[in-house]
């Protein structure tokens, strides 16, 4: 730490010294986002966040005087494509970092690009092996996660639930989810009875549900992000399933909801509080910046609901922010180390502390739990009866 | 298995399987006049679907529907006339690479108009939760209408093709086009016919089935895999046969869960299908003599 | 004629060669990580063209075999053999030298099988795999073929995404490199980037030449014999059934090699590999680069990987698919590098005549 403090003030002495040449050197960020193909939902809010962004600083001066130039690659989610692009924005563009990729599955795949060309990878994908173990390089914003089952789970003790039935859906994000389940379900005391993973592109899980319902369990969970997520809650709504619905923190966005409402109502997750922002209490320390993101979002996009995973991209370009302030260069070492020194950055996903040992800086307190209330997101409420 | 179990199982699998068929008959219709597999018919179930949800922000259900169908419709004759009409007896692999060409390039100009979000219309009638109970056996009013609006469809074509003009000479061109050329029949007009009836079918199908599963810009190609498989499973060109082999593979699919992951749901249709084309390549109804006649 | 496939191949080898000393002087070396994934891509490319153009049969699923090799492999040099490396059948093949240990990413020791042993298992694999598919599946035209192509790929598709050992969605990470020779080895690291261009294209090179001597013997005749018509050509004693058979275990071969090669590169893969699009792809590139003319696929191949690994095309890079392939079905059945004019380039050559209209 020491060191690392010590190696930050000399390089900011040396570029002190020739800063007047650097002064107006603009800073490369390059960007690997799924903008179109199958993860187009968490690519597309990413660019469209980070270009509104870039703009926003740039028209400000910069960062202490450096304009912003952003370099986005659209991967279509093929891991071959983000490869490629690592290598072309680390080599060619000599980018300082590279925001991205959306999904787990890329990031894990140029981890190694990162570490071998010594440049800061954010990723936006929510897979806990991205920084366990922690790569030198490498850092992600979402919530892991494990906290986020950790959070449902203790929801259901407060509930009296202890058998289920798991729903996910076969994208990374579901697979990733199925996992921690499936983990940290024994020392829970959660017994899960019936476990089945279903295709993202499929329509009618009606016989899915069916499976849990006959299997006679307490609560179900589902963890997707595509449409399956608000088929999962009608389907069992129609053949008369009465326990309680969990979903994963990939249920934020309200037009799932709306598609799925009234059955969509009671159901409980995991999330961010993007989603209820405007219910905060004033007290909340990211009141503040969640409304201004959410604001500035859907002005920019013509009243396209502002979602978590774009505040993925928030986070990520605000760190990234942040701590080529803090070290006061554009050196790449230097923010690194800035990065990994930061404490108390207050994103949409919840308050970043990072550490040389916590290369995704958030603790479980960056989830709420939240419900679905007359077809609107709001927080669960604290004592919690038990449902029907 | 208990026997509610085994009605609810087999609710859904004719819900999947009605959906199938409607898609497989997409593909016989443009079959029977020009011998073409439409690898694009999928994208006119999701084209349907995602004009009706548009126009549905200003316009009342049924006539959002109605126009979603006619728009469809005129981007199928569009499509038959730029890319198909003008083409002199081309070869299956030349008009397999077409298609496969049209609904790429179909998917990705939705993409770039609608985005990547998930769209519906809403229930036509009750909600998302409402069911209609049966003892333990629940089904969806939305199913009943899919069902509902499916039949009236195979029923009209049927009438469509056996009573109508149009329909007669459609016929007449899909069992020989040249003799019906020959009668004075404008055998290229039948096929931009039968692309804008196949295109109506599709739209019509992705409108009804839209509360149920959503549409997406790449919801196309997904149906057409499985419009593709029951065609060829019901025999190709048999119109009456794909709906009974949708049907057959929906339950198939549905009931598959019981032994095998969800994950492996389409290896378990695929597989069959592949079983049945090295088996019987004239599929499962069909006999020789029909795959000549190629009748409706 | 011999002569010129000679020149021909002499050519490619100084244009190979060639391209690498341009980036050296040009010092855009870079250029060469995307130049050896697109190598790796043609070699599927030439593979598919043999079967599509000079066969005569349709694959939609070639991207299967792509996937069958590079998962194979992939799944064989990460899967950690540690906690069973007491069993006796472990113990045997580590006595063999046929498992190795290698470092991952953290530190941890990792201990699987030996690279050329995956490998050997993979091409076993796809030529397994593709005798017993292609059997069946080759006795089938026109729609029943492409269906029955496109099952294929789509099954394979969906097991790669439906199960866990191979990473599902996130597909396989940290595959190890590829250690050809003592010193060579098949790795994306940025030392061995120059030597590595030249593993993918001398392998392209290699395989460019066997197939064009394939074409040019009697084999080809007799392919083109089955092209132009099956049944005559059944009639005359051609065992047609054979040589389509034969042909489509050759080009799935093609293709897992190159699915081998490319994830060791790229050190993991995804389903994404697998996809229907990817097939798709494929087909347009064999049919732009003239359904029977190796050479313009090859070109097409290396071009049009290459241009889409740049990000050129960006977010329309599928619409840029689509298009190409309507436009050139459209108005060049028989590919943008078979037209009058390429044909006038090569008959300088001498070598256009034995394959004109021949689509």
């Amino acid at each position: 730490m020491k060191v690392a403090k010590l190696a930050v003030l000399l390089l900011a002495m040396t570029l002190m010294v020739v800063s007047p040449v650097l002064a107006k050197e603009t800073i490369k960020i390059g960007a690997i986002l799924a903008v179109t193909g199958p993860a187009a939902f968490l690519g597309a809010p990413e660019e469209k966040t980070l270009v509104m962004m870039v703009d926003d600083i740039n028209k400000k001066g910069g960062i202490k005087g450096h304009a912003l130039e952003l370099i986005v690659k659209d991967s279509g989610a093929s891991p071959e494509k983000a490869l490629s692009f690592a290598k072309q924005l680390i080599e060619e563009d000599k980018v300082l970092a590279i925001i991205g990729p959306s999904t787990s599955g890329e990031t894990m795949k140029i981890k190694g690009v990162a570490e071998e060309g010594k440049t800061i990878l954010l990723s936006c994908a929510a897979a806990e092996v991205i920084v366990n173990p922690v790569a030198k390089y490498v850092f992600k914003t979402p919530q892991k996660d494990s906290y986020a089952v950790i959070k449902i789970f203790e929801e259901m003790k407060k509930m009296g639930i202890s058998k289920i039935g798991v729903l996910s859906s076969n994208t990374g994000f579901g697979k990733a989810g199925k996992e921690q389940i499936e983990k940290l379900a024994p020392e829970h005391g959660i017994t899960i009875l019936v476990n089945e993973v279903y295709d993202k592109a499929a329509s009618d899980l009606t016989a899915e549900v069916t499976k849990l319902k006959a299997a006679n369990v307490q609560a179900l969970i589902n963890w997707s992000i595509e449409p399956a997520q608000s088929i999962v809650i009608k389907n069992a709504r129609q053949i008369g399933f009465n326990g309680q619905i969990f979903q994963s923190h990939g249920f934020g966005n309200i037009k799932y909801v709306e598609a799925a409402l009234p059955a969509a109502e009671g159901v409980i997750f995991p999330a961010g509080r993007l989603l209820v922002a405007d219910t905060l209490p004033n007290s909340n320390p990211q009141k503040a910046v969640l409304e201004k993101y959410k604001k500035e979002y859907e002005q920019k996009n013509r009243g396209e609901e502002v979602s978590t995973f774009g505040g993925h991209a928030y986070d990520a370009l605000l760190i990234l922010t942040k701590a080529i302030e803090k070290a006061g260069s554009t050196d790449k070492e230097a923010v690194r180390n800035a990065i990994e020194n930061l404490k108390g950055v207050v994103g949409t996903a919840g308050i970043f502390n990072f550490s040389p040992q916590d290369h995704n800086g958030l603790d479980i307190n960056s989830f709420e739990m939240l419900t679905v209330k007359n077809g609107k997101f709001a927080v669960l409420p604290e004592p919690k009866a038990k449902k029907k | 298995m208990n026997i509610e179990l085994f009605f609810q199982y087999l609710v859904a699998g004719v819900t999947y399987g009605t959906i199938y068929a409607i898609v497989a008959i997409g593909f016989n219709i443009i079959y029977n006049t020009t011998g073409i597999i439409n690898f694009a018919q999928g994208e006119f179930v999701m084209l349907g679907g995602m004009t009706a949800v548009t126009l549905h922000a200003f316009l009342p259900l049924p006539i959002a529907i109605l126009s979603a169908v006619m728009i469809t419709m005129v981007i199928g004759a569009l499509i038959e006339i730029t890319f198909i009409r003008w083409l002199i007896s081309p070869s299956v692999l030349r008009m397999i690479i077409i298609t496969i060409g049209i609904s790429i390039l179909v998917r990705e100009i939705a993409l770039h108009i609608w985005g990547a979000g998930v769209k519906a219309l809403p229930y036509f009638s009750g909600t998302a939760v409402s069911a209609i109970s049966i003892g333990d056996v629940h089904i969806s009013p939305q199913v009943l209408w899919v069902i509902g609006v499916s039949a009236v469809m195979v029923i009209c074509l049927n009438l469509f093709f056996t009573y109508t003009l149009p329909g007669r000479q459609m016929r007449a061109c899909s069992a020989n086009r040249d003799a019906a050329r020959l009668c004075g029949i404008n055998a290229k007009n039948m096929v931009t016919l039968s692309f804008v009836l196949s295109a109506g079918i599709g739209a019509l199908a992705g409108c009804v089935v839209s509360p149920i599963t959503y549409v997406q810009y790449d919801g196309g190609t997904a149906l057409a895999i499985k419009g593709f498989t029951v065609a060829i499973l019901g025999g190709l060109g048999n119109s009456m046969a794909a709906v009974a082999a949708g049907l057959l593979l929906g339950i198939l699919e549905s009931f598959s869960i019981w032994v095998m992951p969800t994950a492996y749901k389409d290896v378990i249709s695929i597989s069959i299908l592949l079983l049945i084309l090295f088996v019987r390549p004239s599929g499962l109804f069909g006999s020789k003599e029909a795959a000549q006649l190629k009748e409706f | 004629m011999a002569r010129n496939r000679h020149l021909q191949a002499f050519l490619l080898i100084a244009a190979v060669a060639a391209v690498q000393l341009a980036t050296m002087i040009s010092d855009t070396q870079h250029y060469l990580t995307q130049l050896t994934m697109s190598g790796y891509y043609s070699l599927v490319i030439i593979g598919l063209c043999l079967l599509i153009g000079y066969a005569g049969q349709i694959s939609l699923g070639h991207a299967g075999f792509f996937a069958i090799g590079g998962y194979t492999s992939a799944f064989l040099t990460t899967y950690d053999l540690t906690p069973v490396s007491d069993k006796a059948f472990i113990a045997f093949l580590s006595r063999t030298g046929m498992l190795v240990s290698t470092a991952d990413l953290y530190g941890g020791q990792v201990l699987h099988l030996h690279p050329w042993a995956a490998c050997l298992i993979a091409i076993l694999l796809a030529i397994i795999v593709a005798y017993a598919i292609g059997g069946p599946v080759l006795k089938l035209k026109g729609h029943y073929l492409a269906m029955a192509t496109l099952g294929f790929g789509t099954i394979v598709y969906k097991v790669v995404l439906g199960t866990e050992q191979f990473g599902a969605a996130d597909g396989i990470s940290e595959v190890p490199e590829f250690a050809l020779l003592p010193g060579i080895a098949v790795s994306g690291k940025l030392s061995m980037r120059i030597m590595n261009y030249y593993i993918a294209w001398g392998l392209v090179i290699l395989g460019v030449v066997l197939l064009s001597n394939l074409v040019h013997s009697r084999v080809g005749r007799a392919l083109r014999s089955i092209h132009g018509a099956e049944d005559a050509a059944n009639a005359m004693g051609v065992n047609t059934g054979r040589y389509k058979l034969n042909m489509f275990v050759i080009s799935a071969v093609f293709a897992a090699i190159g699915g081998v090669f490319l994830t060791h590169y790229n050190g993991g893969i995804g389903p994404s590999e697998a996809s229907i699009m990817k097939s798709v792809r494929y087909v347009a590139i064999v049919a732009i680069g003239g359904m029977a003319n190796l050479w313009g696929a090859l070109v097409m191949g290396f071009v049009l990987n290459f241009l889409s690994l740049r990000g050129y095309f960006g977010s329309y890079d599928d619409a840029v698919f689509g298009a190409i392939l309507i436009i050139i079905m459209l108005f060049t059945p028989e590919g943008l590098l078979r037209r009058d004019l390429f044909s006038d380039i090569r008959s300088l050559f001498g070598s256009g005549k034995d394959l004109e209209e021949k689509v």
